[in-house]
């Protein structure tokens, strides 16, 4: 069978192949759904954890306990599973573990784009970087093989290129690999110095095979054309150098990436009279051959900004530009800003409404939908670091404010996924240090941003089980937050007294707005917490005074035409509009 | 290279565009062509501009389209063909939906939405096709069949009405859609494009 698969897709379906049977993730663009995949195959348990440190954990110990194992991220994801990534490199597993390192290059949603193929090398683990759905399906299954057959964790990394684009995949069976038998190997698995310092010389020596084999698998092929121009590649780079040059140049393509191929790279460099090396973002390959003595041409000709495209490299190395945009100058001046903007009836615009009011408060943001809260017009947030840095950062401000007499409070604002996340220890910093700012913890009842993932706050695994639900009040409770507010944040009065009483006091508070999601499909408890009954508003036309408070609001159901009007279609009626309007020109339809 | 054909299409977050895609790939797909398709996702969903790029031919390496290198571009939205425009072919084809989806900006009054966008493209572009995808929409009973009634003068202008549409249809879109989406391909194959294949 054929099918038009995203990678991500792929990648799931690979690791069912492969007999797979435990995988753990958080969600991030773009790695978000190979987990999501995962879960439609009922011989593999899956689930979310509430950070990637956890979700690796959580595959480490079911590769030592035999299982092949599975943790997927985005790349920022894998700064918060580093620490261990570092260790699990030099134990190495019992069944296969393969973590997918899905990075951003051109920042389609990330909050930078660090390339992390230096993970692998950092962490002295095997790489593979597949080149298209195809390839993210089968190579997983060499994945699991490499890392049982190497005792090592295997970085698979992916961009968002592969993650999200469609190729043609041709399915096999799953192989039943089963579980393999665990032996208690204190000397393997107990990571204390002495362990340590021995696993250091077994990992150099797990090096030095695994090389041997990057030289020998068919995983980095020749494909020998003309041999005036060589290039070597890995990943969606080897499909855009292909799509340029075609069969007209030679290729050394990069399926195993970590350890190099450098005897093969050298007999491929002898052979070819211009060697380009052709990779997206950083020069991972590039440095590590030219510091082997091998010349070649790469980032002196091709950026380290942005996501790579067929277009740079022509232009790079063929001398063609594009001679079309010039013509389009003029047309493109009509061309209007489109940012994203949070939904209409989102609970978080309500909340941003009333903070965006208050003078004298710095506004530390965190990663979710609510970020857009730092567009116009609510421009409700000053930074925005990583996932549950908001609290911590916040309470860094506050601490420096209040240390130099410095007028000013600190919000800091998170979401409820974020905040199980890391932000709960953010919060546990700021209560045992005495800190003082104010975290509001934003509970849309599920992960937004990424496309509606459940968290420990929910009710539901990925599983769709139902579950323990956590309950963010008393979590804050028991860290000793004694100043707890919880509000509906569509209720604007609401969130200005919450406000105020947490601003009037000099201890910490924690204010907690709950309402679910404006695009979520309500469960059973939301049903009955939360009045769900469908409503819209509407503009009464001879009330409206053509003030445009509404318009501060930023709905992007509302639009202005010498009077406010409401779209329909998009109207969730979360009456927020109405609130703001000061001549009362707004009112729900049907009563 | 030459013999793959690349279609961009360009919308706003909500609009459909990505199940339009997954249509058009799986009729590409069951009548043979290698096919890739690549879309944006994250942000972009949250109201934002939302692309997604089919390349279909022998063999298809890259699966992004470059500047200056659409065969066609369907914009589902006015000001979203003018944000792509210099991806398109010299002499290539805009596919355009005649409706307006005001920004965030438009919105707070920061920046007017520009006005006769569509004459100023016919002055400089010849081979455009406008379709009043909403109405005809609505007229159907749904304004979200939009997308496939794009669908249907996409599939018009590619020169690509022998596939069996009527199945990929079937394969991706709920059963109590299907025949509602199968008039609106109907209705975009219909709805004035120019007779000259690609
Ligand atoms: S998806 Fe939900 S949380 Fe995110 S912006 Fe829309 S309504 Fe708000
Ligand atoms: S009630 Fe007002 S603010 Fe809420 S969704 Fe409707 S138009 Fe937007």
């Amino acid at each position: 069978m054929k099918k038009l698969m995203t990678g991500n897709e792929a990648i799931a379906r690979g690791f069912y192949e492969a007999g797979g049977s435990i995988a753990c993730a958080y969600p991030g663009t773009p790695s978000t759904e190979v987990l999501e995949n995962i879960a439609l195959y009922k011989d593999i348990y899956s689930e979310w954890a509430p950070n990637e440190k956890v979700a690796l954990e959580v595959a480490i110990g079911s590769s030592i306990a035999g299982a092949r194992s599975l943790a997927a991220m985005k790349h920022v994801g894998v700064n918060v599973a580093a620490d261990p990534l570092m260790t699990f490199g030099y134990t190495g597993v019992n069944g296969g573990m393969v973590l997918v390192s899905a990075d951003d290059p051109g920042m389609h949603s990330s909050q930078n784009e660090q390339d992390n193929r230096y993970y692998a090398k950092f962490a002295k683990i095997a790489m593979i970087e597949p080149s298209d759905s195809q390839e993210a399906k089968d190579f997983m299954k060499d994945a699991m093989e490499i890392s049982e057959k190497f005792d090592v964790p295997v970085l698979y990394r992916v961009t968002t290129r592969i993650c999200h684009s469609k190729t043609l995949v041709e399915f096999s069976d799953r192989e039943e690999v089963g579980i393999k038998k665990y032996e208690k190997n204190i000397a393997k698995f107990v990571a204390t110095p002495g362990n340590g310092r021995k696993l250091h010389v077994v990992v150099e020596d797990k090096l030095k095979k695994m090389e041997e084999f990057s030289n020998e698998t068919r995983l980095n092929q020749v494909e020998w054309n003309d041999k005036k121009v060589g290039v070597i590649t890995s990943g969606i780079s080897y499909q855009y150098a292909k799509e340029v040059f075609g069969d007209n140049v030679s290729y050394l393509k990069l399926g195993f990436t970590h350890p190099l191929p450098f005897a093969k790279i050298e007999d491929f460099a002898k052979q070819v009279e211009t060697l380009y090396v052709i990779e997206e973002l950083e020069p991972y390959i590039e440095e590590q051959i030219k510091a082997r003595g091998i010349d070649c041409i790469g980032k002196e000709k091709i950026s380290n900004l942005g996501e790579l495209n067929p277009d740079i490299i022509a232009s790079a190395l063929l001398g063609t530009e594009g001679e079309v945009a010039a013509a389009v100058a003029e047309l493109k001046e009509d061309v209007i800003g489109r940012p994203p903007t949070l939904c209409a009836g989102c609970p978080h615009r309500g909340f941003f409404y009333t903070l965006s009011k208050k003078k004298n408060v710095m506004i530390t943001g965190d990663i979710g939908c609510y970020t857009l809260g730092s567009a116009e017009p609510l421009n409700a947030m000053d930074t925005c670091i990583c996932m549950g840095a908001s609290i911590s950062a916040g309470h860094g401000a506050q601490k420096a404010f209040n240390f130099h007499n410095v007028d000013k409070r600190v919000v800091s604002v998170i979401g409820d996924s974020t905040f199980f996340h890391t932000g709960i220890l953010s919060l546990v910093d700021v209560m045992y240090n005495k800190g003082n700012s104010i975290t509001v913890i934003l509970d849309n009842r599920i992960t937004g941003m990424t496309g509606h993932q459940q968290n420990p706050g929910t009710g539901y695994t990925l599983m769709g089980e139902e579950t323990n639900q956590i309950d963010i009040p008393s979590v804050c409770k028991a860290i000793g937050v004694k100043n707890i507010i919880v509000v509906n944040p569509l209720d604007l009065n609401a969130n200005e007294e919450a406000l105020n009483k947490a601003l009037a006091s000099d201890e910490p508070s924690v204010i907690i707005t709950q309402w679910p999601c404006a695009l979520k499909k309500f469960s059973k408890e939301d049903k009955e917490r939360f009045d769900c009954t469908p409503k819209t508003y509407e503009v009464k036309e001879d009330k409206c005074k053509q003030c445009k408070m509404c318009l501060k609001s930023g709905c992007p159901a509302i639009s202005f035409d010498e009077v406010a009007k409401i779209d329909k279609t998009m109207c969730v009626g979360c009456s927020v509009c109405a609130q703001v309007c000061p001549f009362d020109a707004i009112e729900k339809v049907g009563e | 290279m030459c013999n793959v054909k690349n279609v961009l299409l360009v919308g706003v977050g909500g609009q459909g565009i990505i199940l339009a895609s997954k249509v058009l790939s799986s009729g590409l797909i069951d009548s043979g062509y290698d096919v890739k398709m690549s879309e944006v996702h994250g942000m972009a969903q949250r109201g934002g501009s939302v692309t997604t790029q089919v390349r279909y031919g022998e063999k298809v390496y890259s699966p992004i389209i470059g500047k200056g290198q659409a065969d066609i571009i369907v914009a589902f939205e006015r000001v979203e063909a003018l944000r792509w425009l210099e991806y398109l072919k010299p002499g290539g084809k805009i596919v355009i939906n005649d409706y307006a989806i005001p920004s965030a900006t438009v919105l707070s009054g920061k920046e007017a939405y520009p006005e006769n966008i569509i004459e100023k493209m016919e002055a400089k572009y010849e081979d455009i096709t406008v379709i009043d995808a909403a109405n005809e929409a609505i007229a159907l009973g749904n304004i979200k069949a939009q997308n496939i009634i794009m669908l249907g003068g996409l599939i018009k202008s590619l020169g690509i009405e022998e596939i069996n549409w009527d199945k990929a249809l079937k394969d991706n879109v709920k059963e109590k859609f299907v025949e509602l989406n199968m008039k609106a391909v109907k209705k975009g194959l219909e709805s004035g494009v120019k007779e000259k294949a690609l």
